[in-house]
């Protein structure tokens, strides 16, 4: 029998449960942009496909700092609390 | 140690537990089979055994259980000799020298004890046992016995089975979570089947050996070195030393790893950028100061390639770390569409003692007696300068120069992006060939060559990259011509000499996003 150390944090990932799907989308859809080149691009046309389809839903547009970078505390937490919704897109 | 001495249940011969205290007095002995003193005692504690047995227990502990048997028939001996071949008893009981001899009362507090055989105590300790037996004294022909004979280290401080026992006893610093292998399992394969690899095989973390690489720093062991991006997991002096003991690090590389884990954790290094950019970035690590040459780092003939351990182990311990304590694997936070073998490991020192400039940690405010690791985050590297022409100094430079256009793209030019040159020996010798040429100066120069006309890097047929055609319609001629070196400024070209005597080949390696906006270089000081 070899006994060795365990070199990982040793941390149970916490589980989250998943938003309950209503089959609706209605609300605020929030759309945020990491600023990779063109993620402007895309997120245009996604909005304009949803505020067509979803007229009576709210879209709102976030920016990332850099995308180099995680999302600061403060943004998430904004985007958490005045959205039901939230797109995030990558790009190049 | 004095007082109550630890309790013991060991196996005598016969396969009975012999617990201690026994209720009674004792005379407890370790002994190992192979120590010539321990043979010369042998026959004294039969003698004490058969005069007061019948009112203390006399009992010989030995290190191995065949020595037992062994020692039982050379001196034909009849009192009851205990198994301790795991030697935890004897640890717990914390002596140096075997014989070992404790006289204790019924409760186990020692009353005396001896190590060795200096017959005088051998003696006063028998005077003793009688007085407080109230017993007649043992037969035994003292004049016969030499007045003093040394002992021989006892087995428990083996380095070997000492660095087991510390790991395994109560007040052990070890902590972390002891995973068992079974006897049937190969331990390489195990090891890989738990996700713990980079790829390659790892030496297996076992208490003793990180026991033996926390001695390589004075940090304590549940120190917290740094929290690790992308998991945000801290990261203890006890798992750094696991990480690099898989890594293959010796103990006295572990500060090394240790600093550069504080540098690449902290907020202007971004490691969690340069973990999951899909350009596929690596910190490169260069150990500047003492202990490059106490450790035995290279830096020298294959600076920046294999068969040193240390360039080799650091890198790939501090991998590890990142990896295992961090979580940054690739198809979860790595996103690097191709990656770099830099990400196994990228470590070397630089040659100051070769070099005509300050070395790198002193032109970043460091003292020269310093030891201090410097982390880029580069994305390639590293790249080959190849001039074996040119001598005339500002030549040399020009070609270094040129080399470093391909940070990125070569096109594309006025870049906040890092670049780390490593100057070769002989290209240093060329620069210097007419007099002093300061760093200021190759950058001067690297900026110089390097300089094109911005229409240069507007996007055409053969390259879609760089100004974009309706934005350079916007522009004036005067702006389309106006000159661009390949830098943003000086501060991103970073100089260090490394490299065997000869060779015309310099190299460079290229960075990722630099600064703010991604990634900026950081060092640290190395306590050790």
């Amino acid at each position: 029998m070899t006994t060795i150390l365990d070199p990982t944090d040793e941390r149970v990932p916490v589980e989250r449960q998943i938003t309950p799907r209503t089959g609706k989308v209605s609300g605020v859809i929030g759309l945020m942009d990491i600023r990779k080149p063109r993620g402007n691009v895309l997120l245009d046309e996604l909005d304009r496909l949803l505020s067509a389809r979803f007229p009576d839903a709210q879209v709102k547009r976030y920016e990332k700092p850099t995308f180099t970078k995680p999302c600061p505390t403060d943004l998430r937490q904004k985007i958490a609390s005045e959205c039901d919704f939230l797109v995030e897109a990558l790009a190049d | 140690m004095t007082g109550a001495m630890p309790p013991f249940s060991l196996s005598d011969l016969a396969g009975g537990d012999r617990a201690f205290p026994t209720g009674r007095r004792a005379l407890v002995c370790f002994v190992k089979e192979d120590c010539h003193t321990c043979n010369l005692a042998a026959p004294v504690l039969q003698a004490f055994h058969n005069q007061w047995g019948d009112r203390a227990d006399i009992w010989v502990v030995g290190q191995s259980a065949e020595g037992n048997h062994i020692l039982i028939d050379r001196h034909g001996l009849t009192l009851p000799f205990l198994d301790d071949s795991s030697c935890k008893t004897s640890f717990a009981w914390d002596f140096e020298i075997v014989p070992a001899a404790f006289w204790t009362d019924a409760e186990g507090v020692a009353i005396a004890r001896t190590e060795g055989f200096v017959r005088q105590e051998w003696q006063d300790l028998a005077d003793r046992i009688a007085v407080d037996l109230d017993a007649p004294p043992a037969q035994i022909d003292w004049e016969s016995l030499p007045k003093w004979q040394p002992g021989c280290g006892s087995k428990h401080l083996d380095p070997d089975i000492n660095d087991r026992l510390q790991a395994e006893a109560s007040n052990s610093p070890i902590r972390a979570r002891r995973i068992e292998i079974g006897e049937a399992d190969d331990i390489a394969e195990f090891m890989f089947d738990q996700g713990f690899s980079d790829g390659l095989p790892l030496v297996p973390p076992t208490p003793e050996r990180v026991l033996r690489m926390l001695r390589g720093t004075p940090r304590g062991p549940q120190d917290i070195v740094a929290i690790v991006p992308p998991n945000m997991a801290p990261a203890t002096v006890e798992k750094v030393a696991i990480n690099a003991v898989m890594a293959g690090c010796r103990p006295e590389y572990l500060p090394v790893v240790i600093a550069a884990l504080e540098a690449v954790c902290t907020d202007e290094f971004n490691m969690h950028g340069v973990a999951a950019t899909t350009m596929g970035a690596s910190p490169v690590l260069v150990v500047n100061g003492p202990i490059r040459n106490r450790i035995g780092m290279n830096m020298r003939l294959a600076a920046l390639g294999t068969d040193n351990r240390a360039n080799a182990t650091i890198g790939r311990a501090l991998r590890l770390v990142v990896r295992n304590v961090g979580g940054a694997k690739p198809g979860g936070v790595d996103r690097s569409t191709l990656s770099t073998p830099m990400k196994f490991t990228m470590c070397f020192a630089e040659w100051e003692e070769g070099s005509p400039w300050d070395p790198l940690h002193v032109e970043r405010g460091f003292k020269r007696e310093d030891s201090v690791v410097t982390a880029f985050a580069m994305t390639s590297g590293p790249v080959q300068i190849v001039d074996q022409e040119s001598r005339e100094p500002d030549q040399v430079a020009g070609s270094l120069g040129l080399g470093l256009e391909g940070v990125f793209l070569s096109k594309i030019h006025r870049m906040p992006v890092d670049a780390l040159l490593v100057v070769c020996p002989e290209h240093a010798k060329s620069l210097l060939s007419a007099g002093p040429y300061s760093k200021t100066r190759l950058r001067d120069r690297i900026q110089e060559v390097t300089t094109r006309p911005l229409r240069e890097m507007v996007a055409n047929g053969v390259s879609g990259a760089g100004i974009p055609a309706a934005s350079a319609a916007k522009m004036t001629a005067a702006q389309l011509e106006s000159p661009a070196p390949k830098f943003a400024s000086h501060d991103y070209i970073h100089i260090v000499v490394a490299g065997s005597d000869a060779g015309k080949f310099s190299a460079a390696f290229y960075g990722w996003a630099t600064g703010a906006m991604g990634s900026a270089s950081v060092s640290r000081k190395i306590e050790c």
